[in-house]
């Protein structure tokens, strides 16, 4: 979980490089992201990296279900009174309920645009490449249907926001890292990131739903 | 009858080591075709049952507790003595012995004190090759510690947290031989019976406490390595399970009882508080060095204060009365437990208690703050500083010397000691008596072994501090393997023990009986735990810090018509077959109410006061506890016959060739 | 002051278990929790009921028999105390009180309030030991200088009392804490160097035997932990373990 968990921190940064690009709507703006797009569906190394981190996705999802369906049998009966608030914090025991919800996002977020580039209806810009910079501000330009997707894409960058809460500190502990010295850093860290990063992403759709008019 | 004790030939320093170059053996072949019980696995248990079984034996284990982690030698909190000599500050083997002797007011033996103080540096190089992680200097070499009644810097300690340290030392080595099956482990398991073949300890009955199967178990040798019986007084520091069951059912099957009176009682424990209380917990006996102990001088403040209409801290100085240092100028406060409890008794009985059951003195700090504040001043360069500034610094020293105990005692009473004095008051803390051995710890019943606690063997009348753990693990890792094999050499032809044998048969319908008898008495509705501490009301105020041969007298008959009561009407709820504490309870409180008569005969017996037996006829004119050593200096060794009343007192002089006798004086 | 219970009954372990409600009257604010479940025993024996079965031993704190799931939180509400040394006075008037077992499928239920805590002894003999004979002709104990902040370290570690709490605790009901604490002990001290890689990997192999959960850093073991027992340890064997399985010829 955690080579695979800090994998998919590290493609988070990579990824949201990426959009902040789509925060500039010009024709220019949306010409240079679809040559980024084209840059990514088709270097060959960049190619190599992407199926590492389908593979990641993969089993980060598989493996945590497979670990959090163990932890449920380890214990067959329930406490009746049960206060865990008051030794651990909701994010650390959710990790299986917000990677789900993160899991879903990735499937929807995938189908509306991996999916489009490489096999779907999509037009081409006047450079000629593929016009994914349109297809994602019609997304979340197109009336009600865009204003649900841009919420479920806030919620979800919320729930990515609680799972690194946890994460990022606690892939740095599985690795054996717990430091006087350096842990207290890494926690901080942790947290500047989580809050931060998923933030940036939130603003990218509703920055496009707002530029609407 | 003549006990022998069998004490090797020759002089004190080479007894042990001529015993062990002649001792039998048994081969390594041998050894796999003999079993050996081993009852109890606290230090001195795990340590013998981890040792034989390494040493080849097939070992069964026994504890009552769901692991054997849990004995109580895990509570120990000071240290462990031993003679390394690692502070230069002229330690030797001689000075542990001696001071071992001293200490227990010269009613031990002298070759199993020198044994003991032989060993005792093995021990330490065990422990740490162990991984048991005793305290350090910054060079990296064990720290030491000082201890009471003693002139040197012998004492090896984790924190305050030795006995647990040394224990789970013990276990690991006792859990590697379990892994390799040569010991096997019986966890909720209580002894019940010892079984006797032949005039020969052959096996015990032992009970499943989770489904309460009675269970026959055949051996070659039954080591009771199962502590002290502490618990006879209802409340005292010892464990709510530690019971002399075991050690009891061993005297009655032909195991002679030795110096049964010998109780030590440990004068700085947290007060009772109520009749709900169930056990008493030690503050370290460290907290001496600094606090001072004070009741009122006049007793209608102690009256006040025992309303609650009067604070300690408002009483002025000069109506406090700080008895020790009265009365024993040179000492002070740092008089031996045994004076200090009797002292605090003395106080309380007057009238001048100071909580609500008027059994507690105060044990205060203020003092020690503000030396210490004044000190602390000093080395920050605080030119006259006010009294608010003294009592913040010197509050932090005692805070880093002691803060744990403080916590903990603030956490039992919600009282904070740093403001208000301490309130203490003496309570059981360790029994000296046990189970006769000889030196190779046989009882006096062949192939019956008894280590630690179980046994009397090496504290005289009194232990002092830190040898409790010394001794235990001297027993079973140094002593134990080798003087086993002793009677074992003759065994190796004697095959598997039959588990059908008659013998076996009727201890086994004895143990049923016994319980059968429990579930079905009249059952009045009075609990165990009634009973329980009735006997330990008794014990304690006739046989406890200051005995009298009138209330001891009493104390026999009224112990008398409580066993009778007992078997009469106690109520004992639940069935045999299931996991049953109560049952538990009830079986281990019939044997305390006969050997807590059978420590008030001792009592009446042995008509001197030493160590901790203080008989009131017997005190000099200052008060002090006077020995007779024409008459007593001897072990009151006591034969079973039938009931408890009956028993028989064999004795076997203690023979002094290598220390002068002499009285302890304090003042 | 008077209370409501709510306690775990259960004949055995293979039977069903459900709360009983039991009222409680007159207890005081000074007896220790483990003193008002005698008190409520001896009602109970008294009105010809069955008590209540809970372990407990030493009640000092140390010994790690006495355990209770109270009010939600193993040991109860107070901080860094077992349940033999947390007090009523901790409790007001009128207050309801659940108490139930710890519970893991790798500590059954034995009856009541008690439980199996046997795995924790098969873990430790899985190699929570040095491997040296009690002969006593071993080197001499200060032979070999330990840093005092090694065995500071290992003595802090060391300080386990096995009581579970940290499983009771777990969401995972995990027993991390409890095999991370003897790894890290034995393996700060040279004495215990020796064999540590073997160590690592049998005791989290038996650890997985027994049907603990898996770690996911949720961290609520340290926090109940009586003793304090902190969450590097854990850190430090999962350190060991990937070291000793990558090093394994196995």
């Amino acid at each position: 979980m955690s080579i695979t968990g800090l994998f998919l921190i590290s493609f988070l940064i990579v990824h949201l490089l990426g959009n902040l690009q789509l925060l500039d709507l010009s024709v220019e703006g949306q010409e240079k992201f679809n040559v980024y797009a084209k840059f990514m569906t088709t270097f060959p190394l960049i190619k190599i990296v992407s199926y590492v981190l389908y593979f990641s996705i993969l089993f980060h999802a598989i493996d945590g279900i497979a670990l959090a369906r163990q932890n449920r049998a380890a214990r067959p009966e329930r406490y009746k009174s049960w206060k865990p608030n008051t030794n651990s914090i909701w994010a650390s025991r959710n990790m299986g309920l917000l990677g789900v919800i993160i899991l879903a996002f990735i499937i929807m977020h995938m189908s509306q645009f991996w999916y489009t580039m490489h096999w779907g209806p999509i037009g081409t810009d006047a450079q000629g490449n593929k016009d994914l910079a349109s297809v994602v501000i019609t997304t979340y330009q197109d009336g009600t249907a865009g204003m649900i997707f841009v919420l479920l894409y806030v919620i979800s960058m919320a729930a990515i926001a609680f799972h690194l809460w946890h994460g990022f500190a606690s892939a740095f502990q599985t690795f054996g890292l717990n430091h006087k010295r350096y842990t207290p850093f890494i926690k901080k860290l942790g947290y500047g990131f989580s809050v931060v990063v998923p933030l940036l992403y939130a603003i990218i759709p509703v920055y496009i739903l707002m530029a609407k008019n | 009858m003549i006990l022998d004790s069998k004490i090797p030939e020759g002089p004190l320093e080479r007894k042990w080591q001529n015993h062990k170059a002649n001792i039998r053996l048994v081969n390594p072949a041998n050894k796999r075709n003999i079993d050996v019980i081993v009852v109890g696995t606290g230090l001195a248990g795990a340590s013998a049952a981890a040792s034989l079984g390494e040493m080849g034996y097939n070992v069964k284990a026994f504890c009552f507790q769901d692991s054997p982690r849990r004995a109580h030698s895990i509570a120990a909190q000071g240290g462990i003595n031993a003679a390394k000599n690692y502070q230069n500050d002229g330690d030797s083997v001689y000075r542990l012995f001696y001071d071992t002797i001293k200490g227990g007011d010269y009613r031990s033996r002298e070759a199993n004190v020198y044994r003991l103080a032989e060993v005792s540096a093995n021990i330490i190089d065990q422990a740490v090759a162990q991984g048991v992680p005793f305290a350090r200097e910054y060079g990296g070499n064990l720290d030491n510690r000082s201890f009471g009644g003693v002139q040197v810097s012998r004492t090896f300690y984790a924190k305050g947290q030795t006995g647990q340290q040394l224990l789970l030392g013990a276990y690991s080595a006792l859990s590697r031989q379990i892994a390799k099956g040569k010991v096997k482990m019986y966890n909720r398991h209580e002894m019940l019976d010892i079984v006797m073949v032949d005039d020969k300890a052959r096996g015990i009955i032992a009970r499943n406490l989770v489904t309460g199967e009675i269970q026959r178990h055949g051996a070659h040798a039954v080591v009771l390595a199962s502590g002290g019986y502490g618990n006879v007084f209802f409340l005292s520091t010892n464990a709510m399970g530690s019971n002399g069951s075991a050690a009891w059912k061993a005297h009655k099957k032909g195991a002679h009882f030795a110096n049964p009176c010998f109780t030590q009682i440990h004068p700085t424990c947290i007060p009772v508080s109520g009749d709900h209380q169930s056990k008493l917990t030690l503050m370290s006996e460290s907290l001496r060095n600094d606090g001072r102990i004070w009741v009122p001088k006049d007793r209608k403040d102690a009256e006040a204060i025992r309303a609650g209409k009067l604070k300690p801290t408002d009483l002025p100085e000069e109506k406090r009365d700080y008895y020790l240092e009265r009365r024993y100028p040179s000492f002070g406060n740092l008089v031996p437990r045994d004076v200090a409890s009797r002292a605090a008794k003395e106080r309380c009985d007057e009238g001048y208690g100071v909580n609500a059951t008027g059994e507690a003195v105060y044990l205060d700090f203020a003092d020690a703050i503000m030396r210490y504040g004044r000190t602390e001043a000093n080395v920050q360069g605080i030119d006259n500083p006010s009294e608010e500034k003294i009592k913040e610094l010197g509050t932090k020293v005692v805070e880093a010397k002691y803060g744990n105990l403080f916590a903990m005692y603030e956490k039992i009473v919600d009282d904070n000691p740093y403001q208000t004095p301490m309130m203490i008051y003496p309570a059981v803390h360790y029994t000296m008596g046990g189970i006769w051995v000889d030196y190779n710890l046989m009882t006096s019943v062949p192939g019956l072994f008894a280590l630690g606690e179980a046994n009397f063997s090496d504290h005289g009348a009194n232990r002092l501090g830190a040898s409790a753990l010394m001794q235990g693990l001297a027993d079973g890792y140094f002593v134990i393997p080798y003087t086993i094999g002793e009677y074992l050499a003759d065994e190796i032809r004697t095959g598997e023990i039959d588990t059908n044998h008659e013998a076996f048969e009727a201890s086994e319908k004895e143990v049923r009986e016994t319980i059968d008898k429990l579930l079905n008495t009249e059952g009045n509705g009075k609990s165990v735990d009634y009973y329980h501490k009735q006997l330990g009301r008794i014990m304690w105020d006739k046989c406890g810090m200051a005995r009298n041969a009138q209330g001891l007298q009493e104390a026999i008959k009224d112990i008398e018509a409580l066993r009778k009561e007992f078997w009469q009407n106690v109520r004992v709820p639940g069935g045999a077959n299931e996991m049953n504490p109560e049952l538990d309870k009830a079986m281990r409180v019939a044997d305390f109410m006969e050997l807590g008569q059978l420590m008030c005969m001792d009592a009446l017996e042995r008509e001197e006061s030493c160590g901790g037996h203080f008989r009131e006829e017997f005190q000099t004119e200052e008060g002090e506890a006077l020995r007779r050593d024409e008459e007593f200096a001897f072990v009151s060794a006591w034969k079973y016959n039938g009931d408890p009343g009956k028993a028989e007192l064999i004795k076997e002089d203690l023979v002094f060739e290598n220390v002068e006798l002499k009285t302890r004086s304090y003042k | 002051m008077d209370l409501k219970l709510k306690i775990w009954r259960q004949a055995n372990q293979n039977s069903k278990g459900e709360l009983k409600d039991y009222n409680i009257k007159n207890v005081s604010a000074d007896s220790s929790f483990l003193e008002m479940m005698d008190q409520l025993n001896e009602e109970l024996i008294e009105k010809g009921e069955d008590p209540v079965v809970f372990d407990h031993d030493c009640r000092e704190g140390i010994c790690g028999m006495c355990s209770l799931h109270i009010n939600g939180e193993p040991h109860g509400p107070e901080n860094a105390t077992t349940t033999c040394q947390l007090h009523m006075r901790k409790f007001k008037d009128g207050d309801t009180i659940f108490i139930e077992p710890w519970r893991a499928r790798a500590f059954p239920v034995v009856k009541d309030l008690s439980v199996d805590r046997g795995a924790f002894d098969r873990i430790i003999q899985s190699g929570g030991y040095v491997s040296v004979n009690t002969s006593g002709n071993t080197l001499d104990a200060n032979a070999l200088p330990v840093p005092k902040a090694d065995a500071d370290e290992a003595f802090n570690a060391a300080t386990c009392i096995g009581c579970g709490a940290c499983v009771a605790a777990c969401p995972n009901a995990s027993a991390m804490l409890f095999v991370s604490a003897k790894v890290s002990q034995l393996s700060l001290l040279p004495q215990g160097k020796v064999e540590a890689k073997d160590r690592v990997l049998n005791m989290v192999n038996q650890m997985d035997l027994e049907g603990f959960g898996n770690c996911s850093n949720v961290g609520a073991c340290a926090e109940e932990c009586p003793k304090e027992i902190s969450l590097e340890n854990i850190a430090r064997m999962n350190r060991e373990y990937l070291g000793a399985s990558l090093a394994s010829s196995k």
